[in-house]
């Protein structure tokens, strides 16, 4: 298995904060890496920098081969991406929209109306054809963008939430569809929901504060747990990596001593 | 180019399927007579010679308010939408987005000049006029909106607010259309050295427009729309690679 997607020592500086702190893995072919982390961690900006929307600060990232500065529209070529809330032109149709895609990724004619019935298929999103996409419910505006992600077959998929604001056959739905293409492509994808991971993934990141803090399979982060933990264990790791976990010691520290505002801690 | 083509197809559509192309045509018509026919002197003309110079010398100060309508959604609507980090990942180079947005607003822009048409036909009825000025005089005007549509779309790049494009847009415009105003002029003339006055009265688009409606197609004032296309498409571009995220 080839790593389709190789990102080093990755860092981004939004002035005085750093979202991005050396973020080093790779992605390979038939791996779906759950990307993990509470807000503000830096999972989308550092999908915006493999996707080449943001220009990292120090490292690289290499898609299927392509310098993301380098070669940039190489890079994205090979990428499909759904961006954090599934962006898309609110007054034209999810039909329309698709074809737009599909020239802009260079496929025309009958190839595209074939891609687009099968994608369209594939996201369950017949019927809304025709709808312009700003009446369209939340759910079915993930399906269109995810249909954009996918409309070229991509080698590799990045994803930013894509399971967010979905009813849960929709999301069942979806994470079939991600555990199938999963197998020919090398699938990216942040969420916040850990089940998921278990579901869809063959893999696991957890970020927090701009750095990688655990990478392994989800089974191994919830060995992670001390026997004592026999509830939501996964949960409990996550906490504790995060730092929102404290310590059994630290908690009865915490709430027998009076806060001290301002002082040192 | 195929990509710049996709582009500039959506964003035309994008024109039309929103009630902003209707309005734009309807509002740019029935001012360009109401000027030429009511204020432009058409009938009276001085020498009761047969000719547009009362209809193409309204046009900057159409232009001025109607092409910042135009291009004020261009990008500040990508970035409210979010739609711009989906079109910058696209396999798209940015010259090639800025190139397809803009010649889609010149393209809708030339379409509601050439509705101007019937005035052309209302002169050729009553009088005799040099058609060759004419058509001069539409290219002349086409190649200004270029001008004004470059700036707007530049302006459009910096913010997300399509309000503040479109203030933005008519201020900067309007100060391209006064530096060549006399009383502009007699404000540096009386400090600043000739050339520098000669300078700043170069940028103004009277002074490439006057001799272009009159069908007069001098090189200079081509060049300087032309170049004032490039550049404003390069800062444009410079924008958006400065600041595409925020």
């Amino acid at each position: 298995m080839s790593a389709m997607i190789e990102i080093r020592g990755l860092v981004k500086h939004f002035g005085p904060i750093k979202a991005v702190d050396g973020v080093t893995f790779d992605v390979a072919q038939g791996e779906v890496l759950g990307f993990l982390g509470p807000n503000g961690a830096g999972k989308s900006t550092t999908m915006k920098m493999v996707t080449g929307f943001l220009t990292p600060t120090a490292g690289t990232a290499r898609v299927a081969g392509h310098d993301v500065l380098e070669e940039p529209v190489a890079a994205k070529r090979a990428i499909g991406y759904l961006p954090e809330g599934a962006p898309a032109y609110p007054d034209m149709t999810p039909r329309s929209f698709l074809r737009f895609i599909g020239e802009v990724r260079g496929i025309g004619g009958q190839a595209l109306e074939q891609r687009i019935a099968e994608v369209m298929r594939q996201v369950q999103l017949e019927g809304r054809m025709h709808q312009p996409i700003e009446t369209l419910s939340k759910g079915f505006k993930r399906r269109v963008g995810l249909a954009a992600a996918i409309l070229h077959d991509p080698q590799v998929l990045i994803m930013d939430e894509p399971t967010d604001g979905l009813d849960p056959n929709q999301k069942h739905e979806v994470r079939t569809l991600i555990r199938e293409m999963g197998r020919s492509k090398a699938i990216l994808l942040s969420t916040h929901i850990l089940e998921e991971v278990e579901a869809v993934c063959t893999r696991a990141i957890i970020i927090t504060n701009g750095r990688v803090v655990f990478d392994g399979k989800p089974d191994e982060l919830e060995r992670q747990a001390p026997p004592s933990v026999t509830k939501n264990r996964m949960d409990w790791v996550f906490r504790k990596l995060t730092g929102a976990e404290r310590s059994p010691e630290a908690e009865h520290r915490a709430l027998s001593a009076p806060t001290a505002v301002g002082g040192p801690s | 180019m195929k990509q710049t083509l996709a582009i500039l197809k959506r964003e035309l559509g994008g024109y039309f399927a929103t009630p902003v192309a209707y309005v734009f045509i309807v509002i740019f018509l029935l001012l360009s007579g109401f000027f030429t026919f009511q204020l432009g002197d058409f009938y009276g003309d001085g020498n009761g010679q047969a000719s547009l110079t009362g209809f193409f010398n309204w046009h900057p100060w159409l232009y001025l308010f109607l092409i910042p309508a135009l291009t004020m959604r261009l990008w500040a609507e990508e970035r409210k939408q979010g739609t711009i980090e989906l079109l910058m990942t696209l396999p798209i180079t940015l010259p090639q987005a800025v190139l397809g947005k803009f010649l889609a607003s010149w393209v809708f822009a030339g379409v509601a000049l050439a509705l101007t048409f019937p005035i052309w036909i209302t002169v050729n009825y009553l009088g005799d006029p040099d058609n060759g000025t004419i058509v001069a005089g539409y290219l002349g005007s086409l190649l200004m909106a270029g001008g004004f549509l470059a700036i707007g779309a530049c302006v459009s790049a910096i913010t997300k607010n399509q309000v503040i494009a479109f203030v933005l847009s008519v201020s900067l415009s309007l100060a391209f259309l006064l530096t060549g105003f006399p009383p502009v002029i007699a404000l540096f003339s009386g400090w600043a050295p000739q050339p520098v006055v000669e300078v700043i009265a170069s940028f103004s688009f009277f002074t490439h427009f006057d001799g272009l409606s009159k069908g007069l197609l001098e090189l200079r004032d081509l060049v300087f729309f032309a170049s004032l296309i490039t550049l404003a498409l390069f800062a444009n571009a410079l924008v958006l690679e400065l600041k595409k995220a925020d």
